[in-house]
């Protein structure tokens, strides 16, 4: 997926002149003459090869500044660039909270129109790397509260680099967040640019007896979960939603309405939070369809802990999901 | 510098359309049917004016929650803003701002901004897509003392310094972050030391003196046009107005606000300007009838202009259809 995300935005900067990336080590060391094999092309290496082939003008190192770096792209953005920001982690943007909440995410309403603000914020999003508290945040139903942003959760790496295309394209700041236990999945993806619209989900598996609905990297092990409980003769609906903001509610709402029955994954704590959003949106919309109670499978309401085992307890698992399935199904 | 006498008489006027626009908009606000809050740019006249007086339609300008002055010298429409400040449809922001929130991107007015310290980013922005396009253009970033206390100036002086961004910071210090006085908040007199720090040439320049502002201004945004990085400009200027109305500065003493009166920039301007022969007392009245007169017919049309309607609650929150 890492492959597919560089490629996007490769080939964003190829079609568009005023696309430019920049963040801290984005670059990484080639923009002072070091040699290019050695440059870090940014901390997983996804801006790898953009300084070599766009130069300096259009592919910058930063210094630690993420306010900064979010108000200079609002600002950019507002005036007729296409800014694609490295934030690194998303456990770095409260620092630059202000600039996304009070300026990117308002300009365009608060002038009336006016203010086209089409910047992108990538960062990386997960527990699983024992980074701890301040590294392994998921952060996107946080954004995915405040109107005016757009927040986009890949799973695929064709949805990846169709999704990333897609949002440098959208006039609306857009926050892209890449799980970075899904960096190393591995698929073939077309070479020709193409994009994958937001607010459309991927219905990945289809099934009658009840629906998932998986974000991020929990999408995928919905449908490991799903494949197993398929020996047992139950056929799980899996919906990976790829954009939360905004959200294709009639894809799940239709799901449900086929299946009686929803779980929804999350690796992010429970209040809040993109699962109690959906579970709230069906029980408000398909409560009649419902033959059970919605559940929910997230983190608990903490931090992201260190030691393994913690951390491990932390992230949602297989035994989760099907426990909660299984509950729904009344198993 | 030698200023020709057709760009003083209309920097005259400038400030003078700034002056009666915030007497006006304080009485009507008074009235109580202007919604909102609503601060004032008077004893600040000089700095916009004198700024803006170098600037085309597609230099760029970032303000603040005192905002009026900075978007009536980069050319905003008296009637555009009135309507604004009324909440109306035909308001420059179609009545989604209001007085802290006025913009117009026509004339690279990027908006008046209630985050204090908010117009810092976007301006160094701006700069940044002028240097990644290649256009002669800078852009300005107007905040006040207060704002000087926020890290983004720190952050965005740091990366333009770096970039050498065609970026003009102004800071407009009349002493006071609404109650607190700047000898509380900063240790050292001048902020524009603080320029020092990146590499970036800091100016002190008294705010009330037009042709001053206009000196200065001039020497930092040739050094941005030319491709040589931003400058920081510290205006030293009074605060005649209360931080909004309906402030009654019980936290300031008599002392100080009458020491504010006698740096008026507007009386100090029309007396250097009578002295030297460019304006007469007639003119000076005929001057204030003509603002007087717009100034009566955008406060009528603005009453009389529609309201928006309930169902236009959540246009412009996207380019398009949010879907979802």
């Amino acid at each position: 997926m890492l492959q597919a995300v560089g490629e996007a935005m490769f080939q964003a900067m190829e079609a568009d002149e005023t696309v430019v990336v920049y963040g801290e080590d984005v670059v990484g060391g080639a923009g002072l003459g070091e040699p290019y094999e050695g440059a870090m092309g940014g901390t997983f290496g996804a801006t790898r090869g953009l300084f070599r082939r766009f130069g300096a003008s259009r592919v910058r190192d930063t210094p630690i500044s993420e306010a900064g770096l979010v108000g200079i792209a609002v600002g950019a953005a507002a005036s007729g660039i296409r800014p694609v920001v490295d934030m690194m982690w998303s456990s770095f943007t409260p620092l630059a909270f202000d600039q996304i909440h009070n300026q990117a995410a308002k300009l365009r309403y608060m002038f009336g129109g006016q203010a086209n603000v089409p910047l992108v914020l990538r960062m990386a999003i997960g527990a699983g790397l024992g980074a701890a508290g301040q590294h392994s945040d998921t952060l996107y139903s946080v954004y995915t509260h405040l109107p005016g942003i757009k927040v986009v959760v890949p799973t695929t790496p064709y949805d990846a680099k169709g999704l990333l295309l897609e949002s440098i394209a959208d006039d609306d700041p857009v926050l892209f967040f890449e799980h970075m236990r899904l960096y190393n999945t591995r698929q073939e993806v077309p070479e020709d640019p193409y994009t994958v619209p937001l607010g459309s989900a991927s219905v990945t598996r289809t099934g009658a007896d009840v629906t998932i609905v998986g974000v991020s990297y929990m999408a995928k092990l919905a449908l490991e979960v799903a494949d197993t409980l398929a020996s047992d003769g139950i056929e799980a609906e899996v919906i990976d939603p790829r954009s939360l903001s905004p959200l294709d509610t009639e894809t799940i709402l239709g799901s449900v309405c086929k299946t009686s029955r929803l779980v929804v994954v999350d690796e992010s704590p429970p209040r809040c939070s993109i699962a109690a959003d959906i579970a709230a949106m069906v029980s408000e919309h398909a409560f009649d369809a419902l033959a059970a109670p919605v559940r929910r499978v997230t983190s608990p309401h903490s931090p992201v802990p260190l030691s393994p085992p913690l951390e491990n307890a932390y992230i949602p698992d297989a035994a989760r999901v099907e426990s909660a399935v299984r509950a729904v199904l009344n198993q | 510098m030698t200023i020709p006498d057709r760009t003083l008489l209309e920097m005259f006027e400038t400030m003078m359309t700034i002056r009666l626009f915030e007497e006006r908009v304080t009485l009507e606000y008074q009235r109580g049917d202007m919604p909102g809050f609503v601060h004032t740019y008077i004893g600040a006249e000089a700095v916009a004016t004198g700024v803006c007086a170098h600037l085309s339609d597609r230099d760029l300008i970032a303000s603040t929650h005192r905002g009026h002055g900075h978007s009536l010298a980069k050319g905003c429409s008296i009637a555009g803003m009135l309507a604004e400040l009324y909440g109306r449809e035909t308001g420059l922001c179609k009545g989604r701002g209001g007085s802290m929130h006025i913009a117009d991107f026509e004339i690279g007015m990027l908006g008046a901004n209630a985050i204090v310290g908010g117009s810092i980013g976007l301006a160094t922005g701006g700069a940044f897509a002028h240097q990644v396009k290649g256009t002669p253009n800078v852009s300005v970033s107007f905040f006040g003392d207060g704002g000087a206390g926020q890290g983004i100036l720190y952050e965005s002086m740091n990366l333009a310094s770096i970039w050498k961004l065609p970026v003009i910071y102004v800071c407009e210090n009349n002493g006071w972050a609404e109650s607190t006085p700047a000898s509380y908040s900063q240790s050292v007199e001048d902020l524009s030391r603080r320029a020092d720090g990146f590499g970036i040439p800091g100016h002190v320049v008294d705010g009330a003196d037009v042709f001053a502002v206009y000196e200065v201004a001039a020497e930092a945004i040739d050094r941005a046009r030319r491709g040589d990085g931003p400058s920081f400009i510290e205006a030293k200027i009074p605060r005649i107005s209360a931080h909004y109305v309906g402030d009654t500065q019980k936290y300031r003493n008599e002392d100080d606000l009458a020491d504010a009166r006698k740096r008026d920039p507007l009386e100090r301007f029309r007396s250097e300007l009578a002295a030297a022969g460019l304006l007469t007392g007639t003119a000076v009245e005929g001057t204030r009838a003509a603002i007087v007169d717009e100034l009566d017919r955008g406060v009528a049309a603005a009453k009389a202009d529609p309201w928006p309607t309930a169902d236009g609650v959540t246009d412009y929150v996207y380019s398009g259809a949010y879907g979802g």
